[in-house]
């Protein structure tokens, strides 16, 4: 049924329609909203067979949920940002477990300096973690994704972390189609765990591995990762007969078939985009715009063939490797190796710094005529840069530069410095 | 989609709405608010915050979109095609007008006129009818018990608008809110819907 | 001819399993126990934590009828106990991380309650490092929640694991690897220490106890009467590493019994953050008696010595026998309000 809602709120309850049977809850902004909601669903018996614990951390939610799974719950939490890295470790410890958990991670800036807008950054850090990462659209995308989430974890025990953009799309309000319980339940199934904590068959779980072992049981994760590769395209394609439309995948694509110029974006500035690319089509340009819906596994081969018939690839992406450039855009490097199609890296967007088509316009345009660096820093105020890095070598004792940046553009009031 | 009688129709396409106040006088909610009756009429509606840690009486910032086609885009609103002012003492602090397109709208909560509030040069040709002041924190205050402007606006909206009818605002409210907090906010938007129609103030 | 024995443990079972009721026998002693953690792991010698884990888990197995899961810190009872591809464990075990072992049970436990396994009882287990330094904020928060876990703490002093380093339990005086008594300084700092069983009990958590492998059966009865509570149970075990604590490895459990028997560690139980009942010392021995079988305490004898740390040792040791009225003066059932020991303690009122 189609309903006019928040974003957070529809999750909670596709969340809740997959049956999950230990929530572990920390709050950070952008994603209270779901596990308030959750809470609310326990509590009032909507969520039946749930037990939901308030913990005292982000480490210790990721490790409850660590200690539920191996016992055979199907588990689930949320976290953003600094809550991500607070329970890094126990990630790791997830993933090489093999342990089918499912996470949303409300993608927000890392700090410092502190932010609570959206970007990439939480979940790009974690790219290596062992998880499989998924990036949402849109809400309805974000909803769908958790249903399939669930069902990729449990088929290949891996956990999988379902990316959405933090307030972007977690605090938008739009029409939702809530799946229905029955559809849930056929499309899912009771989690049947691969390995289970239970008194009546002991095992033990997490023994030490050293030298001689370690390749191998690091190999399999690898493998087990590729195998993703296979079964998101197939459980999308499921999920598009049970439930009527189109979810997930490795990504999508929008007039990139005869595209000379194809964009690469993660999450939910695709919508902008294709706003965007739709216009300048009209006007006769030859430009494509696709969506990278799995991030971990990478589509390397999937993505080569996407991309064989462009002329330049310009990946934007909402996090970067200070020191080093573009992350998303270092895997698409490495997907078009051997090709001569050049590659080039926009970072934009960074902490919550809206991406409007006012910008895109000429950025694109700018790609078009071939004169886009290899990468280049969508919106940056170099007036203020410049400034800054002329007074930082004025003296030692110059302060943090956040605040001297945030006086110079007039958001605190004092002197500019 | 000119619905519950309005002397102003809206062309079938993106209408974008913008909504300025501090925080605690329900300006999300009076874009959710918008959203939803614009869905409970058929329309693809999308609204969301512009967002601060919580805190009251910190400028919020909110917006709706509106449209007859799924709506894709999600950046910021920056040529609102209507604003609507919660909290005038934002008026000359904050750039709220920013872009407002030539034919837009703008609704003020204020007991006082367009020209008492130093806003004359919004008063262009286009733009005829479509600048108005409205008592809305007094109209809600008087059936609440409370000064939040929100659903008056609304009320005032559809009245200006026509975006959605009057209808669905009430219909937004009941939806949202429960018994005598829903029957009381209803009641203030109407008040304000008839407020700008009654043709001394329009 | 008669002749008049003395004997110096009444009370502890010691004399013989043979000579008592079933009922009181150590479930040690029971050639059907279930040996959670059985032969073959890796353990030093004369490991005071092997001890004590494998007297403590099969104590918690026989009193949930075999039905137990258990989570275990890393340190030195995960490391040795399962040394790839092999496993001591013949109860359900699951190691997560060094910092986690409380939330790993909490997880643990929810999902048995929200699948309705109400017959399944959940061990937390760690040392001293796992649980009052780097898990000590999930411990907190499993108590307060009020998670039905039983959490063992094997104290052995210190990070052993790694090389001896220092920990928030490693008492004052003593050499680890991070506390050298080099540059005149005695070893470990004095400070007023870190007893997590008194921050347990602060939780008001249903059971509280403190043990020692010097007292086995002790321990055993201590876990057994921790499993008929349900909720939050901690008990903290003086377990002796002859490796990092230099002493002898066949003394290990009469060191352990120095300790309780010096007033250096007390034991005692609490139920709803009170403390019920103290196990007396029994014939009173001079801390210095303690410190010289362990070589983490050479540097306090070796030349002229640091008898005026030993002094400070030994009031502590004082201090704890008058706080937790660990001498014998008469009362039985001595009721302790927590709040008053701290309250006549060293720093007065707080």
């Amino acid at each position: 049924m189609r309903e006019q809602l928040e974003g957070s709120q529809g999750i909670a309850r596709t969340v809740a329609r997959c049956r999950p049977e230990v929530v572990s809850a920390y709050p950070i902004t952008p994603q209270t909203h779901i596990v308030e909601a959750l809470s609310r669903m326990v509590r009032s018996g909507d969520l039946e067979h749930c037990e939901y614990v308030n913990v005292e951390s982000e480490f210790s939610a990721m490790s409850v949920a660590i200690g539920a799974s191996a016992t055979g719950a199907r588990t689930y939490t949320a976290t953003a940002s600094q809550g991500l890295l607070y329970m890094a470790e126990a990630l790791f410890n997830a993933s090489g477990l093999g342990l089918p958990i499912v996470m949303t991670v409300a993608n927000r800036a890392i700090g410092s300096p502190i932010n609570i807008w959206n970007d990439h950054s939480d979940a790009m850090s974690m790219r290596d973690c062992g998880w499989i990462q998924l990036y949402a659209a849109d809400n309805q995308e974000a909803l769908d994704l958790h249903i399939q989430a669930f069902f990729l974890a449990e088929a290949l025990s891996v956990p999988v972390m379902v990316c959405m953009d933090g307030f972007v799309l977690t605090h938008a309000f739009e029409p939702l189609e809530i799946p229905l319980q029955n559809d849930v339940d056929a499309f899912l199934g009771p989690f049947e765990p691969r390995q289970v904590l239970d008194p009546d068959d002991p095992v033990t779980i997490g023994a030490m591995v050293g030298p001689e072992a370690f390749t191998e049981v690091r190999y399999l994760s690898h493998i087990k990762q590729m195998q993703a590769l296979d079964l998101i395209p197939e459980v999308s394609a499921d999920f598009r007969e049970r439930f009527g439309r189109e979810a997930g995948g490795l990504f999508s694509c929008l007039h990139t078939d005869d595209a000379e110029t194809i964009v690469i974006v993660l999450g939910s500035v695709f919508g902008t985009i294709a706003d965007v690319v739709d216009d300048l089509r009209e006007q006769g340009s030859s430009i494509g715009v696709l969506s990278l819906k799995s991030f971990r596994p990478f589509p390397t081969e999937e993505l080569r063939a996407a991309l064989s018939g462009a002329k330049r690839v310009v990946t934007l992406e909402r996090a970067l490797q200070v020191g080093v450039g573009g992350i998303v855009s270092e895997n698409v490097r490495s997907a078009l190796s051997g090709t001569s199609i050049p590659t080039h890296t926009v970072i934009a967007g960074l902490g919550g710094r809206p991406i409007t088509r006012k910008t895109l316009r000429p950025l694109f345009a700018t790609a078009m005529a071939g004169e886009l660096p290899e990468v280049h820093f969508l919106d940056l105020r170099e007036d203020v840069i410049e400034r800054e890095i002329w007074r930082a070598s004025e003296g030692s004792h110059t302060g943090p530069h956040a605040e001297s940046i945030l006086r110079n553009i007039g958001i605190v009031r004092a002197e500019p410095v | 989609m000119a619905k519950g009688g309005g002397a102003l129709t809206v062309a079938p396409q993106m209408f974008q709405a913008r909504v300025h106040g501090r925080g605690g006088q329900g300006v999300v909610t009076a874009a959710e608010l918008l959203s939803l009756a614009a869905f409970a009429e058929g329309l693809e509606a999308q609204a969301f915050p512009s967002f601060g840690s919580e805190r009251m009486g910190a400028p919020v910032v909110a917006f709706c979109r509106t449209d007859t086609k799924p709506i894709r885009l999600r950046e910021p609103i920056a040529e609102p095609d209507a604003v609507i002012i919660q909290d005038p003492t934002l008026l000359h602090h904050v750039d709220v007008f920013g872009g407002l397109t030539e034919t837009g709208y703008v609704l003020i909560n204020s007991a006082r006129s367009i020209e008492e509030l130093g806003l004359a040069e919004l008063l262009t040709p286009a733009r005829a009818g479509r600048v108005v002041t409205v008592p809305a924190g007094e109209l809600a205050r008087a059936r609440t018990g409370r000064p939040i402007p929100n659903a008056a606006l609304l009320g005032a909206l559809s009245a200006m608008t026509s975006v959605v009818s009057q209808d669905s605002i009430e219909a937004a409210i009941h939806g949202r809110f429960k018994g005598k907090m829903a029957d009381s906010n209803a009641a203030a938007a109407r008040d304000a819907f008839d407020y700008v129609r009654e043709p001394v103030h329009a | 001819m008669s002749e008049t024995l003395p004997y110096y443990q009444t009370g502890t079972f010691a004399v013989g399993g043979r000579l008592l009721t079933p009922e009181q026998r150590a479930v040690q002693s029971d050639p059907d126990r279930m040996n959670a953690i059985t032969k073959g792991h890796r353990a030093c010698q004369g490991c005071g934590e092997a001890l004590g884990a494998r007297y403590a888990m099969d104590a918690a197995v026989r009193a949930a009828d075999g039905r137990v899961i258990a989570a275990n810190a890393t340190g030195c009872l995960e490391v040795f106990s399962t040394p790839y591809p092999e496993s001591s464990w013949r109860v359900p075990w699951i190691h997560s991380l060094f910092g986690n072992a409380p939330a790993v049970a909490t997880g643990v436990a929810a999902a048995l309650r929200a699948k309705g396994r109400t017959d399944v009882r959940v061990i937390g287990q760690g040392g001293d490092g796992g649980t009052v330094d780097i898990g000590f904020g999930a411990l907190s928060g499993m108590f307060e929640r009020g998670d039905d876990v039983l959490y063992v703490c094997y104290d052995n002093e210190g990070y052993m694991n790694t090389g001896v380093q220092r920990s928030a339990a490693t008492p004052p005086a003593a050499r680890t690897a991070t506390t050298e008594p080099v540059g005149g300084q005695p070893g470990n700092s004095f400070g007023q220490g870190k007893s997590a069983p008194l921050i347990a009990m602060a939780h008001e958590i249903p059971y509280v106890a403190t043990a020692t492998v010097g007292e086995l059966r002790d321990l055993e009865a201590k876990v057994t009467r921790a499993m008929e509570f349900h909720g939050p149970r901690y008990i903290h075990v003086l377990v002796p590493c002859p490796l990092g604590w230099g002493s002898a490895t066949n003394e290990t459990i009469q060191i352990a019994r120095l300790a309780k028997e010096t007033g250096m560690f007390p034991v005692f139980e609490a139920v709803d953050g009170a403390i019920t009942s103290v196990s007396k010392i029994r014939r009173r021995v001079p801390v210095e008696q303690y410190l010289r079988g362990q070589k983490r305490y050479a540097h306090l004898f070796s030349g002229e010595g640091r008898p005026d740390i030993v002094a400070r040792l030994q009031a502590a040791a004082d201090r704890n026998i008058e706080r937790f009225g660990l001498l014998d003066d008469g009362d039985e059932n001595v009721n302790i309000d927590l709040l008053e020991v701290l309250a006549t303690s060293e720093r007065g009122p707080q």
